[in-house]
């Protein structure tokens, strides 16, 4: 057998050394960091309250389901800048055609995820055909697609913000999909337990402070476990990281190169979507300036997650742990009383670190250390 | 001797104004190891590209099997049976040697209807390979980027010869490798000539050819100057043919060695 025999000059390595060569594992000592500095400052301001915890999840969820698809893409070995634009784009067209126009709120949603894939296709049809870098190709769809959502919204409204998606939303199933909340049953049981603090007067009196936990979290999870499966348990999953870790070389070995990476534009696009219809949802408005700088919020998460920025390596599960670091640290700041702007300069600081790293464990792998 | 298994018959191939082949013969068989020889320049690179179907011939006939055929693109070669073992586009580094092995091949097993990746097949399997071709790993999820650059072409070959290639073109696989890991290279390519499987050997080192090969095709300026079997020429006769003769013969004088 193969174990028998050793090459004396492979040198054997220690699991802690396998361990550390693992893409999550920059993300996961920031997670535990960011966690135990938040628990230390901000203990008693209710940041680790049920509501607390709601809060911070929420917004954590909003940045992992557009890492979620970047990662994919950026795995591929391509960049999607347009990831902000669609958001506001998606949301403005749910807005006009559930509002404006009159359709029915799930019919809405549904043309705004055709819409936005469709654009994600073509940007990945236009970067396989010209062969320009994806970062230039999707700058340009930034500004067209920016530039269309506030031109589209002031031609139908003449204004930036279009309100009233709420009413019209009202009992909507697939409404219901992207704004309700899940479990319902179950934290109001939670609350008759004694475990949940509930509304004490008012309307809502017995009713828990926290209702459920909010589709945009469900939807978070969902795409996190679903994007983790295809990327390590499929065979399309090989073809994303041969894709991006070597495009002529995995077309010699016969992978449909160019239809993976149309895919993967697409996924970034509904993932976009998936965040635009859950906000508007939420808010029951729709505004053309939402989603501005996500994109690159959306790279730094899958940076810190441990993908690299040239392709073929990464992980989910890392670009979900970016996103929570940042969902933490963005809210603890608040939490804590910290003025805002740092979260900026946190930004800054933790995707240096981040990019440092990496390129350290990639010079591991490849046997360059 | 057995029919050619592919056949190729006065190519030629035009780039516009450029002629980058001018008539090009040559027919491979079953178990044989076909070295294709030139220079720099020669053409050697457009015409694998043909064979492979990356590029269509401007004229001439290929035929596979004793059938004319046309390779419209890679798909269809590979499909067919031809598989292209390229230099520097063998592997991939940075994905493990299990993923590399099976990559455009993928095993799947279903689990509750969906179709999954198997990766207790697929490392099992090349496991089992890489112990055949004394390639020790650590384990089958070692990226192949800690592998040397003999060990990568090895591992190419040995894929190709897995996954059924029943006619095998190597691009230059030995030109950037050391003495040690050439040898384990030309070692591979006798075990899955024996097999069966019909080897065209594209390189521009008579000696590497001279190990391995059965017959030996010269290129020169996009034309064939000649086919011939083993024992029919020298070392140095192939190496004059090459580099159009007698300049060559002056330089090894004055260098004092063969070059």
């Amino acid at each position: 057998m193969t174990d028998t025999v050793q090459d004396e000059r492979v040198k054997q390595t220690s699991k802690l050394r396998d361990w550390l060569m693992r893409p999550e594992l920059g993300a996961a000592c920031g997670t535990i960091l960011v966690f135990v500095f938040f628990l230390m400052i901000a203990h008693d301001t209710g940041m680790f309250s049920p509501d607390g915890v709601r809060n911070w999840m929420v917004v954590a969820a909003q940045f992992a389901i557009i890492a979620t698809g970047a990662c994919l893409l950026m795995i591929a070995g391509e960049f999607d800048l347009s990831i902000g634009s669609m958001i506001g784009f998606s949301g403005i067209v749910i807005a006009i055609l559930s509002v404006q126009v009159g359709l029915p709120v799930w019919l809405a949603i549904i043309c705004a995820f055709v819409a936005a894939m469709g654009i994600g296709a073509f940007n990945g049809f236009l970067v396989i055909r010209t062969g320009l870098p994806s970062f230039i190709v999707t700058l340009a769809s930034l500004y067209i697609l920016r530039g269309l959502t506030i031109w589209l919204s002031i031609l139908t409204t003449n204004r930036t913000i279009i309100s009233g998606v709420g009413q019209a939303g009202e009992g909507d199933w697939l409404g219901a999909v992207f704004g309700g909340v899940a479990f319902q049953g179950l934290f109001q049981w939670f609350a008759d337990i004694g475990l949940l603090d509930v509304y004490t007067s008012g309307t809502r009196a017995g009713q828990p402070l926290v209702q459920g936990v909010p589709m945009m979290i469900v939807w978070a999870v969902a795409l996190i476990v679903f994007a983790h499966l295809l990327l390590t348990r499929t065979r399309f999953g090989n073809w994303i990281y041969a894709a991006g870790g070597n495009a002529q070389a995995a077309r010699y070995a016969g992978v449909p190169v160019n239809r993976v990476k149309i895919l993967m534009f697409m996924f970034t696009a509904f993932c976009a979507t998936v965040f635009a219809a859950a906000q508007v949802m939420e808010f029951g408005s729709a505004a053309a300036d939402r989603g501005l700088l996500k994109e690159l919020e959306a790279i730094i998460c899958v940076v810190i997650g441990g993908a690299l920025l040239t392709g073929g390596y990464g992980s989910v599960i890392g670009a979900a742990m970016g996103a929570l670091i940042f969902g933490i640290v963005q809210q603890g700041l608040y939490f804590a009383g910290a003025e805002s702007s740092l979260f900026r300069v946190f930004l800054g600081v933790i995707l240096l670190m981040g990019v440092i790293l990496n390129t350290y464990i990639r010079q591991m792998i490849t046997g360059e250390r | 001797m057995s029919e050619p298994i592919i056949e190729l018959r006065d190519i030629e191939k035009h780039f516009g104004p450029v002629i980058a082949l001018a008539g090009v013969s040559l027919s491979v068989h079953p178990g044989e190891c076909h070295c294709l020889l030139g220079d720099n320049g020669a053409g050697k690179s457009t015409f694998i590209k043909v064979m492979s179907g990356v590029h269509q011939p401007s004229k001439g006939e290929i035929r596979f099997e004793g059938a004319p055929v046309r390779f419209a693109d890679p798909r269809v070669a590979i499909a067919a049976g031809i598989s292209t073992v390229y230099q520097d586009l063998a592997m991939i580094p940075l994905m493990s040697v299990s993923r590399n092995f099976f990559m455009g091949n993928e095993p799947q097993k279903r689990v509750l209807g969906i179709p999954f990746f198997d990766h207790d097949y697929a490392n099992r399997v090349t496991m089992e390979e890489m112990a055949r071709l004394g390639i020790r790993l650590r384990g089958p999820d070692q990226a192949v980027g800690t592998l040397s650059g003999g060990e990568r072409q090895t591992v190419a070959i040995a894929r190709a010869a897995y996954f059924g290639a029943r006619v095998l073109i190597l691009d230059e696989p030995t030109s950037a490798l050391g003495v040690r890991q050439t040898s384990n290279v030309l070692a591979t390519i006798d075990a899955v000539r024996k097999r069966g499987v019909a080897v065209v050997f594209i390189t521009h080192n008579v000696r590497h050819a001279h190990a391995v090969g059965d017959r030996f095709t010269v290129l020169n300026r996009g034309r064939t100057l000649g086919t011939a079997s083993r024992g029919e020429i020298s070392p140095e006769e192939l190496q004059d043919m090459m580099a159009g003769g007698e300049e060559l013969a002056e330089l090894e004088g004055s260098l004092g060695g063969t070059v």
